[in-house]
């Protein structure tokens, strides 16, 4: 008999882990199709190719570790990775990019740690990162929002495009391909230029980066909602993103020439999912109140760090991973005072 | 009440599952022919039996003595003779036998002579609390610690604050609702007695504010009885917040310091069903022999609260309300989120025994529990701030001293963290199991460093038996060899008197 039923609570809740997963994958929707919207069918390709390859990776990891199949592949883990990892590559990212990312993440970053609750490093954010360095090339090949207008892709084309890197008309992916609005401020501050002016060009929206923008609102409902269904709790957003508010505002009002607006820097490249789908994820997150503070407020930081004085355009992955790090130091230090404790 | 509550972190809004059991007024559980009394239903030291097999004994003949400070006495329950003394399974956890005294009652149910007493103030305080013990009176909403000790403040304190606890926040349970409802007025003559044991300023009743008939079954007494200072407080429905230290925290926004009781915040709880007894106990000359117990769960068929004999055979109990037990089903002693699966029902309810619980609606799942995500939900859920998924990494590696850093022994079982954990792990379970091995740990530490200590002292007293021996031996020859310079100077004296002689 389960311990479970041998000794007390005998009465359960109905969180399940499955559910959980389910409601973040249900949070992430509306976003999802605000980047169809802006990039194309793309992503959806890319998404359904990531969940295949990680089911298989899953159910071929929990074989050779002789685990059970069913409770594993079931639990929804597996497909959140692939989803987070899809939406974060871009949107016409080859086939072998997606199967090496998948691959990585589920085997090496998961997997091999022990699997599910085990890891210490988030597996999309591993992934991400392994071929940012590994393929900066095909990583930052972005479709401009404004190219759809000349090109409108559907999906056979966006399905060629990503697994013979051209459409049948001859298209090829460099043709479509521009520099993320994160990556052309950066870019051009290098060349001296002043922020204000930069965001006059048509690659940027009222805000943020045009399209950008909306994706990162549409992440807000949804981590709202997670929020509101307890998936998550409020603490690392709010304070990742009140750190780069405050970091972004003091370099804005100090010296504007430094760096894009605290508004375009909220609503620009992965803050939103970084904020609300990645840096709260529970297993690689700091798990006490305090410590989610510090935690959330470490990965707002070192974003806009690597945003702005870093080699990358964009710094959520590598903040996660190196917040990951400190996790078990911050736990430590921030357990709550015990009932009765002087 | 509009009075102004503090909270606990945590805890949890369960579905209290009263209903099922309040539908019904109290009854009375049928007399059984045989009932058998465990020396030991309290926190403490047993009871000495002080009848011998064979004895005729009466309804609230006193059968057994207190022995040592911390203990009670216990009483027949109803009339009949002396079956048996030994050892009989009783309700625990690990499905232990104690001794027991067992009666085959002869159906005539008569009284020993007893009378109540008019005017409880004509006695002193130790007075009063003498009866108290010697009426075999404990905590009846669970524990079982003798009640006359927390009505002895002692010199170096004084009580602020009497709380009555009628708060029964576990799920499924109605006892202390129920007798509420129906013996207001009995304890309003518990709490006045003890009011005036504890010389107390304030008391409060606590009540949650699911059990309106309760509240209002107090307060309507209350304006009879015009009793000094008393009021009832109605606090939140939020599991665990009849836990003692919980309740604290909620009427006064305190909190018992660590390794401290409430009487060092001038503050002493009851039971309201242990003040239903102390009334009984005092005015009426009754002892304890037996309580109200709540039947219920979802196969049983008659739920609702009974009053049963002390000594009941469970399963007489049970079949009278018509259960239907599933098989592999546990039979829970005391809620679904504390109380512990009985190894059969053939056990006699005992003092202690406030609920029998045969079924639950959502019950924890049989599957394997996955592992642990660390959502932290745990956390958020323990109502002592503790980590619980920390201490549960650590209980699972057996990393005993990891596990005291982060205060298990804080922990106070109520099964919240449990409750909430979408990975299912039973992490209570886990709790437990640590505690136990670190009492035992220390009791090894505890036996070891005995053991050393008696080596250690038995080698020093060789060390010196040796010593002295030598000593002795050293001295022996020193006198040995003085005696013989002796003998030989006086025979060389002797020698030169006689030469001396010799001489003249």
């Amino acid at each position: 008999m389960p311990l479970s039923r041998l000794s007390s609570p005998f009465l359960s809740g109905t969180n399940r882990v499955t559910l959980q997963m389910l409601q973040l994958l249900l949070a992430l929707v509306p976003a999802v199709i605000a980047i169809v919207y802006f990039f194309g069918p793309g992503v959806l390709i890319t998404m359904a190719l990531a969940i295949v390859l990680a089911l298989l990776a899953e159910a071929l990891m929990l074989k050779l570790r002789n685990r059970p199949l069913k409770p594993f592949l079931t639990d929804g883990s597996a497909i959140v990775t692939a989803v987070l990892l899809a939406i974060a590559l871009p949107p016409l990212a080859p086939w072998w990019l997606v199967t090496i990312g998948v691959l990585f993440a589920i085997i090496f970053a998961k997997h091999l740690y022990g699997g599910l609750g085990y890891n210490p490093f988030n597996p999309a954010m591993v992934a991400y990162v392994v071929l940012l360095i590994s393929f900066p090339l095909e990583m930052t090949t972005w479709l401009p929002v404004t190219i759809l207008s000349e090109h409108p892709l559907d999906i056979a084309s966006a399905f060629q495009m990503i697994f013979t890197g051209q459409t049948s008309s001859g298209i090829s992916i460099d043709a479509l391909s521009g520099a993320t609005p994160l990556d052309a401020m950066k870019t051009q501050i290098g060349l001296l230029q002043h922020p204000v002016d930069i965001v006059q060009q048509p690659l940027f929206g009222l805000f943020g980066g045009k399209g950008w923008e909306w994706i990162n609102v549409l992440f807000i409902v949804g981590g709202l909602y997670l929020i509101y269904r307890r998936v998550i709790s409020w603490h690392i957003p709010v304070s990742m993103l009140a750190a780069l508010t405050l970091i972004s505002a003091i370099t804005w009002f100090v010296s504007p020439e430094l760096a894009g607006s605290p508004l375009f820097h909220l609503l620009s490249g992965g803050t939103m999912l970084g904020a609300f789908f990645i840096a709260t994820d529970p297993i690689t997150a700091s798990t006490t109140v305090k410590g989610r503070i510090v935690f959330g407020a470490g990965v707002g930081l070192l974003t806009y760090i690597i945003r702005v004085w870093g080699g990358y355009p964009d710094g959520i992955a590598f903040a996660v991973l190196l917040m990951n790090m400190l996790v078990p130091l911050i736990d430590y230090y921030t357990q709550p005072k015990v009932y009765g404790a002087k | 009440m509009t009075e102004k509550l503090s909270s606990f972190p945590g805890g949890l809004v369960l579905d209290g599952q009263k209903r099922r059991s309040t539908q019904t007024p109290i009854r009375q559980m049928p007399l059984s022919k045989k009932l058998i009394l465990p020396l030991q239903q309290h926190i403490g030291e047993a009871s000495v039996p002080i009848v011998e097999v064979g004895d005729k004994v009466l309804k609230g003949q006193k059968i057994a003595r207190a022995e040592g400070h911390v203990s009670v006495c216990l009483h027949a329950p109803s009339s009949g003779v002396i079956h048996a003394i030994n050892e009989q399974p009783i309700p625990h956890p690990s499905g232990l036998s104690a001794l027991c005294i067992s009666i085959e009652t002869d159906g005539e149910d008569r009284w020993i002579d007893h009378q109540g007493i008019n005017d409880f103030t004509q006695l002193s305080e130790h007075e009063l609390r003498q009866r108290i013990r010697i009426a075999g009176i404990v905590g009846l909403g669970g524990a079982g610690f003798p009640s006359f000790i927390k009505l002895n403040p002692g010199v170096q304190h004084h009580i602020d604050t009497l709380i009555l606890n009628g708060v029964e926040c576990e799920p499924y349970i109605t006892c202390d609702d129920m007798l509420m409802r129906e013996h207001a007025n009995g304890i309003l003559d518990g709490i006045e007695i003890m009011q005036y044991a504890l010389q107390v300023k304030n008391t409060i009743i606590a009540i949650e504010d699911n059990k309106s008939e309760a509240i209002s079954a107090i307060e309507q007494a209350l304006t009879q009885r015009k009793l000094p200072n008393t009021r009832v407080v109605v606090v939140p429905t939020r599991y665990p917040a009849g836990s003692e230290k919980q309740l604290i925290q909620v009427l006064t926004g305190k909190q018992v310091p660590t390794g401290k009781l409430p009487i060092d915040l001038s503050i002493v709880c009851h039971n309201v069903g242990t003040s239903y007894a102390i009334g009984r106990a005092i005015n009426h000359g009754e002892p304890l022999i037996s309580r109200i117990v709540t039947v219920t769960g979802t196969d049983v068929k008659h739920a609702g609260n009974f009053e049963v004999l002390f000594g009941t055979p469970m399963d007489e109990l049970l079949a009278f309300c018509d259960t239907k037990h599933q098989p592999g089903e546990p039979f829970i002693l005391g809620g679904p989120m504390m109380g512990y699966n009985l190894s059969g029902v053939n056990l006699p309810v005992t003092k202690t025994a406030n609920c029998i619980l045969v079924g639950v609606d959502n019950a924890a799942p049989q599957s394997k529990p996955m592992p642990c995500i660390r959502c932290g939900e745990c956390a958020t859920a323990c109502p002592v701030s503790l980590l619980p998924q920390q201490l549960y990494w650590h209980a699972r590696a057996k990393d005993l001293e990891k596990t005291q850093e982060y205060n298990l022994f804080d922990c106070i079982e109520c099964g919240c963290c449990s409750y909430v954990c979408p990975s299912k792990i039973p992490l209570v379970h886990y709790f437990r199991f640590a505690k136990t091995e670190t009492m035992n740990q220390q009791q090894e530490t505890l036996k070891a460093d005995h053991a050393r200590i008696r080596h250690d002292n038995r080698q020093d007293r060789q060390e010196l038996e040796k010593k002295e021996k030598q000593e002795r031996q050293r001295q022996r020859k020193a006198a040995l060899a003085a005696t013989k310079a002796a003998k030989e100077k006086e025979a060389a004296e002797q020698s030169d008197e006689v030469d001396n002689v010799e001489n003249k």
